[in-house]
């Protein structure tokens, strides 16, 4: 069993997000980075899925050299090996053109990632890969049994869940509950540096999108507190202030 | 890499003669990728396992401390300084410093931890036989065995020697059986080791044991009620004919007492450690609540009392923790320099950490103090949430209360920091005498009005800084010229020359980390840790001042009084700065990144 994962290299969830160069650019100055939480999880199922049936883990980033601290923080986790295509993920067709061309070149077997980065929340990747390689994709996975080469998973669909059964190879865009996050230990730290870290350069450089420019939501404004007796008032303001009446 | 040689290897206690270059002290933004990573895993470990579950664990729920300490020693938690033969990681002094550092956030588990990878381990890995070590340390490595440390008795506290558990012989020789009453020992309830301390016959000095739980007679009290790091189990353990084997005596008969205090040593420089993730977490919170709590229609963090308050918590944290891991590193420095030189390993830890143990003590108190006064400004800033035991800082103040008191209390550690001082200078191991004789010199010589180059940036304060410690030479060698060996008796002084000493050595330790700092990514990134070098500088040049006062005016007399007072002035002499705009970038600093960020 050959395991792939993609991990993200995202703003820890408490950071202060703000833009340069117009609104342009994410400024990424005093920002600390981690692995995506999605991403985490998959990570997490992964090698208890290689703890259970053996095989290998490898883990996979695009992005620039400043995102392998991330990289080997997966390794300290548990994967076996991680490759790092070294160029800027511009944007979701860009980044699943990268790991289509890995997973063909190592006939992977269960490609798992995230349901989406937590920096763009695009959510397309797993699609996009699907497509590209003509294998399915499912998405967000909750849950994910093997039984030789065919794989139970539990998607979650509007109010319940819906359960599958489809044949390896297989992507998956995992979110919680599907395995309990790792904390890396300590000896898996010491050993990631002695795991092999593979750069490789991009395949293509086709992208379908641009950015022009970001915005952040207005900040919240206060909030005004009417007591039972004030239905009037409060009509009053939604119709007036609010104006959602 | 740096390429730089290390100028001559630092004595402990030579801070006061010496002057130490920023190239040759370790900053904690030296820490390396691995190391990082280890904090991260250790606070990840808090976050998922312990801070949601404060409420249970300060609440003693059965079974959840050790359960903390099986899953902390599945992670590699509790084998950091064990080396890799004995199951554990054989990482370095700094590594176990900045783990302890980080675990110091985590309230009672930071007790149970200490106790156990401290003082419960400690003593087997550095004096315990190869069988000794084969034996226990995989257990307490895993975790699979948790220990304990039983020193302190109703009766000998800080006069720990003085213990009156016995250890007598069995008739065949096979055992000895240790008969006594042992008192505030963390982890009691769920130990299966004790390290225990007794006395043969009429020694002079205790001897200490490996004492397991199934050796039977052991009975315990029940759990203390403590004011605070309520998690923490704390009993009294009774010992009952214990029998226990004499090949589990640890070293030899009567240096159990030397082992205590060796012991010690490091729990001090760790504990020192150990509160540094509190202080750091204690100012996030106390920074995130002035910043949502609003009053008079804007945030509270925007009143200078407020600003003034998180400044000064940031700038003593910066303070001690720089002074922490120099500490630290000049240990883990002398352990390989005496490694390479031949010694055995367990040997030269105990020696690396034995040099340094003035720095030790130093450690204990400081980082313990600026914890208390963290704790005591959160409070303040939550108001009357700080009162509440809804809000984090109600515990926080109730657990921080404890780290002035053990580890030898800091009034102990103050008095023993001096007293090994001397002693090294009688020695000839450090020579204070030449440069207090040459300050009781300038002391009656006309000042150099020429004056110093102070052009260059930090220059002015490191010369302040010399000064500082000619103040210290002035009091402590005239206080020693006059009363001799009589100088124990002095307590109140000891601890005014205690505090000169402490206070020159974070805030020397402080402007080393800047001035290294700079060197690595240059002044414009490095504003907020120039404020704060500078402001802690103005604090210790304050204390020093007025605890050098007290100190003379409690000896010295008539003109020899006046000269000495004349010569503090001068030695203390200070252009201030304007505290206020420096506090304020600092505060503005924390206000904006919304949390310790330094």
């Amino acid at each position: 069993m050959k395991i792939l994962v993609c991990i993200t290299h995202v703003p820890d969830t408490t950071s202060k997000i703000s833009f340069t160069d117009n609104n342009t650019k994410f400024n990424s100055n005093g920002v600390q980075y981690i692995i995506g939480p999605y991403d985490d999880y998959a990570l997490a199922r992964a090698v208890e899925l290689k703890e259970q049936s053996g095989g290998s883990v490898t883990l996979l980033n695009v992005g620039g050299s400043e995102t392998e601290p991330t990289l080997r923080k997966g390794l300290a986790i548990g994967a076996d090996e991680a490759i790092r295509v070294n160029a800027e993920p511009t944007d979701a067709f860009f980044v699943a053109k990268q790991i289509a061309a890995v997973v063909k070149e190592g006939s992977y077997d269960l490609v798992l990632m995230g349901r989406e980065s937590i920096d763009y929340n695009g959510g397309q990747v797993h699609g996009m890969v699907g497509e590209l390689l003509n294998m399915p994709s499912v998405s967000p996975v909750m849950q994910l049994d093997l039984e030789g080469d065919t794989a139970k998973v539990a998607r979650e669909i509007e109010g319940g869940k819906e359960y599958l059964e489809l044949k390896l190879p297989l992507i998956a865009g995992c979110q919680e509950p599907i395995a309990e996050w790792k904390i890396p230990n300590m000896r898996g730290i010491m050993t990631a540096r002695q795991k092999p870290l593979k750069v490789q350069e991009a395949v293509s450089d086709e992208t379908m999108t641009s950015t022009l420019r970001y915005e952040l939501p207005p900040p919240k404004s206060g909030v005004t507190l009417f007591q039972p007796d004030q239905i009037k008032e409060l009509v009053d303001a939604l119709k007036n202030e609010a104006k959602i009446l | 890499m740096e390429t730089l040689t290390k100028t001559q290897a630092i004595q402990g206690g030579e801070f006061l003669i010496r002057e130490t270059e920023a190239r040759d002290v370790f900053i904690p933004e030296e820490f390396s990728e691995e190391q990082r990573m280890m904090a991260q895993a250790t606070q990840d470990f808090i976050d998922k396992e312990i801070t949601p579950n404060i409420a249970r664990m300060d609440s003693m729920e059965p079974g959840f401390m050790p359960a903390l300490l099986d899953k902390a020693g599945a992670l590699g938690l509790l084998g950091i300084s064990v080396p890799e033969a004995y199951g554990g990681l054989g990482m370095s002094f700094n590594t176990s410093m900045l783990i302890a550092d980080v675990i110091g956030s985590a309230g009672s588990f930071s007790t149970a931890y200490g106790a156990h990878t401290g003082i419960g381990t400690l003593p087997i890995l550095y004096y315990g036989t190869e069988e000794q070590q084969q034996q226990y340390l995989p257990k307490l490595a895993s975790g699979e065995w948790k220990a304990c440390y039983c020193l302190t008795e109703p009766d000998a506290g800080s006069d720990a020697n003085s213990g009156k558990t016995k250890a007598v012989l069995s008739e065949d020789g096979q055992y000895y059986k240790i008969t006594g009453q042992k008192m505030w020992i963390s982890n009691a309830g769920f130990a299966d080791l004790f390290i225990v301390f007794a006395r043969i016959e009429n020694d002079k000095n205790l001897t200490a044991f490996i004492v397991e739980k199934s050796f039977g007679g052991i009975t315990m009290n029940e759990e203390e009620k403590k004011m605070g790091i309520k998690g923490s189990s704390t009993r009294q353990v009774f010992f009952n004919d214990t029998p226990v084997p004499v090949e589990n005596m640890l070293s030899s008969r009567g240096n159990g007492f030397k082992i205590a205090v060796n012991i010690l040593n490091i729990g001090r420089i760790k504990l020192g450690a150990g509160v540094i993730g509190g202080c750091k977490e204690t100012v996030t919170h106390s920074v995130r609540y002035a910043n949502e709590r609003r009053q008079f229609g804007v945030a509270i963090s925007s009143f200078g009392a407020i600003k003034q308050k998180l400044a000064t918590m940031a700038t003593r944290i910066y303070a001690t923790e720089s002074a922490c891991y120099r500490a630290g590193q000049d240990i883990e420095d002398r352990i390989q320099s005496l490694i390479d030189s031949g010694m055995p390993e367990a040997e030269a830890k105990l020696k690396g950490v034995e040099q340094f143990a003035i720095e030790c003590a130093i450690m204990k108190v400081h980082a313990s103090e600026v914890l208390d006064y963290c704790v005591d400004e959160g409070v303040q800033i939550y108001g009357g949430m700080g009162f509440s035991a809804e809000a984090p800082m109600e515990r926080a103040y109730r657990d921080a209360r404890i780290s002035r008191i053990y580890e030898g209390t800091n009034e102990i550690n103050r008095i023993l920091l001096v007293g090994m001082t001397i002693k090294r200078a009688v020695k000839g191991e450090i020579d204070l005498m030449g440069p207090a004789m040459a300050v009781g010199k300038e002391l009656t010589s006309i000042p150099d009005l020429n004056g110093k180059d102070t052009t260059g940036l930090l220059a002015k304060e490191k010369g302040v800084l010399k000064n500082l410690k000619k103040a210290i030479l002035m009091v402590a060698g005239k206080a020693v010229q006059d009363f001799g060996a009589q100088l124990n008796d002095e307590q109140e002084i000891l601890m005014s020359i205690a505090d000169m000493m402490i206070e020159v050595y974070a805030a020397e330790s402080a402007l080393l980390r800047t001035e290294k700092l700079i060197s690595m990514r240059g002044e414009t990134d490095c504003q907020q840790q120039i404020n704060m070098a500078k402001l802690y500088l103005y604090m210790a040049v304050d204390k020093i001042q007025a605890k050098g006062k007290e100190a003379i005016v409690s000896f010295a007399k008539g003109d020899e009084q006046k000269v000495m007072m004349m010569g503090l002035k001068r030695f203390t002499k200070f252009d201030a700065y304007n505290v206020k705009e420096l506090r304020r970038s600092v505060a503005d600093y924390l206000i904006e990144k919304n949390v310790y960020a330094f």
